[in-house]
């Protein structure tokens, strides 16, 4: 479905991505793993095109993304939740799910406010609150439910689990399998191991911008040298 | 008490107009981020489009109906400004599109002139709103009654249009973060076109509703630019409910200040400006601006250094040349050197602030203006000898910017390029309307220099050593540690000020240093021309200095010069044309969309791209 080809990315003259390549299949859920800086969040920004790859493909669905607008992006399928959430804080969150709003796609799941809400229940609480001041993990579940309301057939999901309280981390498990089950393909940046082994079929490991390991989580437990070398545990 | 209430009802009728136009600068600055400078144009075609309509459309069907389709084809106008100019640009440094924004005001006035003429045109009477009404036994004209009732409609409408469509939840979310809204699948490009449309559109129709109470002028645009961002700033950036309050304020304060002070209308609403930004730093209804908040990440500056041996060597020639100069060229060429010297002094000041220390000032001209008042009325009241004015121009321009300084730089951004704005408009009106000083607009005539420097060689000499002397004085600072701590506060405030560097102490050191240079340029301008006018104080000096900044490049420490050289002799030659402000206007769009890093900034990447030296090419 996603098909990464040797791309390399930079932040001014900082050379970031360096000849990443990978796929993600139909259905799958991939999750890429690496200590920070390891360039995970530059990998989702390089597929989305908010970072654009000076070299290298990136095929989504036989299409070439590299050099299309973000919106483009979206438009044919993605959905980014960006690491920092970044929720539009003056708008409430019916109103950060109505930016989202994109028509129905053939071949992804399509997804209404009403079952938005009954995914992330705490958010239908909420629902005239201003993004503002809703707590870390509300605001996690509504970038994600904000992107959902695109209908995406893939979902980018930057460190989902980072900085929310233990008891919400197990609540996000949940709602990203619940996302599989209903045929979403999700390639999701994670630090935390377990939170990755739970929710992902792959691990994709990435170190100073390249790929260091790829298959199933089976073969990284029998290998840990290379956890020991890649992720801090 | 009548008569106030009359004067009140009149202050209120004349918000609608002021209302239309900043709520559609305010509009487009919240998405956009563009300081509009031409909004005040749209408002000028509404007026002009307005009138022609009215003559051809009959009676009150027509009237309304010229409104309405007046304000469609400003829409229609800002949105063809929006897709070939400014789409182009959005990406290039910040502020940079003010220059572009200046390029389309000169383009309008010209083709405003094409089609209309220098004459000024009365605006028709609304058709059956002709007389006036009696209210407590004092006249108000009936269109007034009128424009007070449609105004809440307008600012409902608006509301309406923001809370509660999908267009507004967009146009919001955008004001936010435009990246993210990309990132979920939204067109920022339609999105921003149909901003500038509505914006230019409300503009039109302030432009085409206030026609039965004044008419259409080409001076129309910056007439009412200067008063749409003070109402914009004393009510909050982008904010609606703001702009309304502060137009309601500003022309209701308008009306008792023509009834009672005559004098004082200009300086008014700027003293309301400052008080309000003094005592409520964002405005009204506004909310405080924070660094980064919109997702932008700037490009990391590349850093400047001192000139290597090539640099030095060529500096040298081109004094050296300038040195030589009265030996074999016609004095006609002296003068122009003279008036590059001077510019190249004022617009370096500029840059010094701008570039090295990050502060936008949309109100340099309050300091050169201000020098060569202070010298040129110590000459004209005193007869004080010339020499002993001279020096008193830096001087009084220096204690002046210290004064607007201490005021200015708590805030940043926007905020504080307008507050330094309306300073200069204090100081502008001041010139303008304390006649019996100043003079006002017949300005102080006969103001020449000593014997000794009464010549073009002396004077010509005497620019070059100060002028010269002066830039090269703003290098030497740039590359002190002073330099240092200024740069450091612009990049990081938080973390200069965790080094112990006072920043804001920097800050303001650094602004009454540039605006003593001004003064200085000021100075030597005065003597040049042995007169000054409020028109050396105006907005259009002010911008004349940043375009010349941004022209030139803000990142490159040559850029003041090299931009104020290619300003004033490209103007020099273009006056003699009948439309030159045309050609201007366009050669100043095409430089900002062909050289986005300003000429002195493409020039180095295209001597980079040429030979690929030890010295990585800036990107």
């Amino acid at each position: 479905m996603l098909e990464v080809a040797s791309i390399h990315s930079f932040y001014g003259k900082a050379h970031i991505l360096d000849a990443l390549s990978f796929s993600v299949a139909r259905g799958e859920v991939v999750a890429l793993l690496g200590r920070n800086g390891a360039g995970k969040s530059t990998t989702m920004k390089s597929v989305m095109q908010l970072v654009r790859p000076r070299a290298g493909s990136v095929i989504f669905e036989g299409r070439e993304l590299v050099g299309l607008p973000a919106y483009r992006v979206a438009k044919a399928g993605l959905g980014y939740v960006p690491e920092d959430r970044r929720v539009f804080s003056d708008l409430t969150v019916l109103e950060n799910l109505e930016v989202g709003r994109q028509p129905k796609r053939d071949g992804a799941p399509h997804w209404t406010v009403a079952q938005l809400f009954e995914l992330f229940p705490n958010l239908a609480e909420r629902r005239h609150n201003r993004g503002k001041h809703l707590s870390g993990g509300e605001q996690q579940m509504l970038t994600i439910a904000r992107t959902l309301m695109g209908n995406p057939a893939l979902l980018l999901l930057d460190e989902p689990s980072e900085g929310i309280a233990p008891v919400i981390v197990e609540q996000m498990a949940r709602s990203i399998a619940m996302l599989k089950s209903e045929g979403l393909t999700v390639l999701l940046s994670e630090q935390n191991l377990h939170f990755a082994r739970a929710v992902a079929d792959r691990a994709v490991i990435l170190e100073a911008g390249q790929k260091k390991f790829d298959g199933s989580f089976e073969t990284l437990e029998s290998r840990p040298e290379i956890r020991d070398a890649y992720l801090s545990v | 008490m009548a008569f106030l209430f009359a004067l009140f009802l009149t202050g209120l009728a004349n918000a609608a107009a002021l209302f239309l136009v900043a709520s559609g600068l305010s509009l487009i600055f919240g998405v956009t981020r563009i300081v509009n400078f031409a909004h005040g144009s749209f408002y000028m075609l509404g007026a002009f489009i307005g009138v022609t309509l009215m003559e051809l459309l009959p009676g009150a069907v027509g009237f309304w109906g010229a409104i309405l389709l007046t304000g469609l084809a400003v829409g229609l106008i800002g949105a063809l400004v929006e897709i070939v100019v400014l789409r182009r640009i959005y990406r290039a440094p910040e502020l940079f599109q003010l220059v572009a924004t200046f390029g389309v005001i000169l383009v309008i006035q010209d083709l405003a002139l094409m089609i209309w003429g220098a004459e000024d045109r009365l605006g028709p009477r609304a058709p059956g709103l002709r007389g006036v009404w009696r209210i407590f036994g004092e006249p108000v004209p009936k269109f007034d009654i009128v424009l007070i009732a449609i105004t809440p409609v307008i600012l409902l409408a608006l509301w309406y249009l923001i809370t509660r469509t999908r267009l507004g939840i967009l146009v919001r979310a955008a004001t936010q973060d435009r990246e993210m809204v990309g990132a979920l699948g939204v067109n920022q490009a339609w999105l921003f076109t149909g901003v500038f449309a509505l914006g230019s559109a409300l503009a039109g129709w302030g432009g085409a509703l206030q026609l039965p109470k004044g008419g259409a002028n080409l001076l129309m645009d910056f007439n009412i630019i200067g008063a749409v961002f003070v109402v914009v700033v004393i009510g909050g950036m982008g904010s609606l409910p703001g702009a309304f309050i502060a137009a309601v304020l500003i022309s209701v304060l308008n009306a008792f200040g023509v009834a009672f002070l005559p004098e004082s209308t200009l300086v008014l609403m700027f003293v309301v400006m400052a008080a309000v930004l003094i005592l409520r730093p964002y405005g009204l209804l506004g909310r405080e601006e924070t660094a980064g908040e919109h997702g932008q990440v700037g490009a990391p500056e590349t850093p400047i250094r001192p000139y290597g041996p090539r640099g030095v060597a060529l500096t040298v020639a081109l004094l050296v040349l300038l040195a030589a100069l009265p030996a074999f060229a016609e004095p006609f060429l002296l003068t122009l050197v003279v008036d590059i010297t001077v510019f190249a002094l004022f617009a370096a000041s500029l840059h010094f602030i701008l570039g090295t220390g990050g502060m936008v000032s949309f109100g340099h001209a309050a300091f050169f203006g201000g020098g060569a008042y202070a010298a040129a009325l110590l000459v004209y009241h005193s007869e004080t000898p010339m020499e002993l004015a001279f020096l008193c121009a830096p001087l009084a321009a220096g204690v002046l910017a210290l004064g607007i300084g201490w005021f200015c730089i708590r805030l940043s951004g926007v905020y504080f390029a307008m507050l330094t704005l309306a300073f200069s408009q204090l100081v502008w009106s001041l010139a303008f309307q304390w006649r019996s000083v100043t003079r006002g607009d017949d300005g102080l005539i006969n103001i020449w220099p000593a014997d000794w420097l009464n010549a073009p060689m002396p004077y010509y000499y005497l620019t070059l050593a100060l002028g010269v002397g002066g830039i090269l004085t703003l290098r030497h600072i740039i590359h002190a540690p002073f330099g240092y701590a200024l740069r450091a506060g612009r990049d990081s405030p938080r973390q200069a000020e965790a080094m112990g560097i006072n920043v804001g102490r920097v800050q303001l050191v650094a602004f009454a240093l540039a605006g003593a240079m001004a003064g200085l340029a000021g100075g030597l301008f005065v003597f040049s021309k042995g007169s000054v006018f409020p028109t050396e104080l105006e907005i259009t000096k002010s911008f004349d200095a940043l375009i010349v900044v941004f022209l030139g490049g803000v990142k490159t420490l040559a850029g003041g010069v090299v931009g104020a050289s290619f300003m004033t002799s490209v103007e020099h030659w273009l006056t003699r044309l009948e439309y030159w402000r045309l050609v201007l206007g366009l050669v100043i769009i095409a430089v900002v969309i062909l050289m986005p890093e300003g000429i002195v900034g493409t020039l180095k990447r295209l001597a980079g791209r040429l030979r690929p030296s030890t010295e990585e090419a800036p990107r």
